[in-house]
């Protein structure tokens, strides 16, 4: 910012102005490389089918249909799993964030004698975890495989928000926890009338990474209710179609598709096309609206962390 | 900072001349007993989800077997590490993951700091706000679908052939992901436009506190907009760079598993697979449980050997570090 508002003093000489032009053009083809694979993956997802199989659909759709949608959600395993998704986002997000909002008040509270021990506590699970087998066996042993909760239970605390929430409500002026204290008010009624409404634009930025983590994780669904049909969620009924193109057993699958009761047809091009789309689409809807809270959360957050 | 908000609680006059510090502590403990059991449950929690699996690293030195208790397991000592050791896939594994994360590493550094660099110098705010929400979109979506993508682009008919035959570049379609070697060039690149945008974030916030006096400075020294770049923008970002770097190669083991898992096929295997998918592998997998916590135990120690000499480096060269 600074940058910029001092180069505007001068005149610029002709270099200057190349750098500019070749800068701007640059930062154009970079919005293109971002921006087009989706493009490409809507254009797909409402052409029809079994005309997108003969390709060259690159930035509209050739056949305009609806019926990928149509068909995704007509078919209860999918239409279930969006639900779980949105179960779990919802859930998980709400309990993490108040939980981790809860913890943080505590830590930022500088005359708390646990402060520092918890913090620490907390502050080295971010280097070492027991890993993959033991943390597996954990929630076996826990009883937590084959359930709902496995998705809401082991992500009640994200350190790195604690984090950000902490810096947050120690930035915060200090009279107004004190006029709470005066007032009569308990630690626990400071917490939620004075403190959490307070916070909302930490609060903001952490609900974001929480829902975000939330909605595009798999690998939980993987490994602990890959079993359970009833538990699958959008992004690893995705990474099961995913799976079965990339290792190239896309002839068999087009004819499962093609044979099943459901009279609108798609393949497996188009099916993924759409389903990345309904599995992106949410999110990117939500975080425009967010980034001048999450660009503060992580500034932040990555300097203390 | 290290004042006390609410001092009327914590006041230090409560002190008697005869009570020690344990009482002190205890005392000052039950008055704060609200906030006390606030934040004990979480304490628990971390207790039972991150401290007691690595409880589970016994099992790398047990011939675990998952129906027996603790006490019936048949101790091995360092057998499953001597396994590991001397397993070739174990070696290729390995390689896969230094060569990938290092890629990464340096790929990533080098892109987001020229990226952040641009951005700076871009005049339009409007245009600049534009560049960056459109440049933090892919971060947010998930491996998933970013792999989907990817197989997608790189398709026999996707936009990639197509503009390679087009320019003449290549005769006939290529098989991007079927040939091994194309692998770690494609996960750079995928991991390049996922998070470039984003990982340019902390360090134009770290050039918003250069102080400006040093480029009117340099303006009356006569220095161009490029010389001002690399001397005063590029040096301004050292201590955010270093910072970044120790935290990043406490992670050197850490090449990431979903892009490897997810694009990762029969035929590009030799080049994919890397530690995380190998403990996944044969350890749940194949049920190997205690070599696949060896493998696991392997990568925590070597992370942590190279985030604390990482960071000692950085005190004795007189840098800022990360603790």
């Amino acid at each position: 910012m600074q940058a910029s508002k001092t180069s505007r003093l001068r005149n610029s000489s002709p270099g200057d102005r190349v750098f500019d032009i070749c800068n701007v053009i640059f930062m154009v083809c970079l919005m293109i490389v971002t921006m087009y694979p989706f493009v490409n993956m809507i254009a797909v997802s409402f052409n029809d089918a079994n005309d997108a199989v003969r390709g060259g659909i690159y930035l509209w759709p050739r056949m305009w249909t609806l019926n990928n949608y149509k068909y995704i959600f007509g078919e209860s395993d999918i239409y279930h799993a969006t639900l779980i998704s949105l179960l779990r986002t919802v859930t998980g997000t709400a309990v993490s964030v108040f939980c981790t909002a809860m913890l943080a008040f505590t830590v930022s509270r500088q005359e708390f004698v646990l402060r520092k021990f918890v913090t620490l506590f907390f502050v080295i699970t971010m280097y070492f975890s027991g890993g993959l087998i033991p943390g597996y066996l954990l929630i076996r042993n826990l009883g937590l495989t084959d359930s709902f909760w496995v998705y809401i239970v082991p992500g009640v605390i994200g350190v790195f928000n604690m984090i950000i929430i902490r810096s947050f409500i120690e930035g915060l002026p200090e009279g107004i926890l004190e006029s709470a204290r005066i007032d009569g008010a308990g630690e626990f009624t400071t917490f939620i009338r004075v403190v959490l409404p307070l916070t909302i634009p930490a609060m903001a930025t952490v609900s974001l990474f929480v829902a975000v983590g939330q909605w595009n994780s798999w690998f939980d669904v993987f490994l602990y209710n890959s079993s359970n049909i009833n538990l699958s969620t959008l992004q690893y009924e995705l990474m099961k179609i995913l799976q079965t193109t990339n290792t190239s057993a896309t002839a068999g699958a087009v004819e499962a598709y093609q044979s099943a009761e459901n009279a609108v047809r798609v393949t497996p091009t188009s099916l993924r096309a759409t389903m990345t789309i309904i599995a992106s689409v949410p999110i990117l809807m939500v975080y425009p609206f967010l980034q001048r809270y999450f660009v503060q959360g992580m500034t932040v957050g990555g300097v203390k962390g | 900072m290290e004042k006390p908000v609410y001092s009327v609680n914590s006041d230090p006059q409560v002190k008697s001349p005869g009570m020690n510090k344990t009482n002190l502590f205890f005392s000052r403990l039950i008055q704060q007993r609200t906030l006390a059991f606030m934040c004990l449950p979480f304490v628990i929690w971390a207790f039972v989800f991150k401290y007691l699996p690595i409880w589970g690293w016994t099992m790398a030195f047990q011939n675990y077997k998952p129906a027996r208790s603790f006490s019936e397991q048949e101790w091995a000592g360092l057998k499953h590490f001597r396994i590991l050791f001397e397993d070739s896939t174990f070696y290729r594994v390995l390689r896969n993951t230094l060569v990938m994360s290092t890629i990464q590493l340096i790929l990533g550094f080098v892109t987001a700091i020229t990226l952040a660099l641009l951005l700076n110098e871009l005049k339009n705010i409007i245009f600049k706000r534009v560049v960056q929400t459109v440049s933090y979109l892919p971060h947010f979506i998930s491996w998933v679908v970013a792999s989907s993508i990817v197989l997608t682009v790189l398709s026999p008919d996707g936009i990639i052939n197509l503009l390679l035959t087009k320019l003449h570049l290549l005769d006939k379609p290529e098989l991007w992901m079927g040939k091994g070697n194309y692998f770690w060039g494609i996960l750079a690149g995928t991991q390049v436009w996922k998070d470039v945008g984003w990982n340019t974030i902390i360090y134009l916030a770290a050039i918003t506190s250069i102080d400006p006096s040093q480029y009117e400075a340099a303006e009356i020294d006569g220095a161009s907009r490029f010389q001002r770049m690399l001397n005063i923008t590029l040096p301004g970002l050292k201590p955010v760079i270093i910072i970044l770097l120790i935290m990043n190669l406490g992670n050197i083991l850490e090449s990431g598993f979903e892009p490897q898992y997810l694009l990762g096929n029969g035929m590009n295997l030799e080049y994919s697979e890397n530690l995380d998918i190998f403990v996944l592998k044969y350890g749940l997998g194949m049920g190997s449980f205690s070599l696949g916590t060896a493998a696991g135990i392997f990568k925590t120690v070597v992370s942590f050997i190279f985030l604390f000499s990482a960071n000692h480096i950085a005190k004795r060269m007189g840098e800022s570090r990360l603790f």
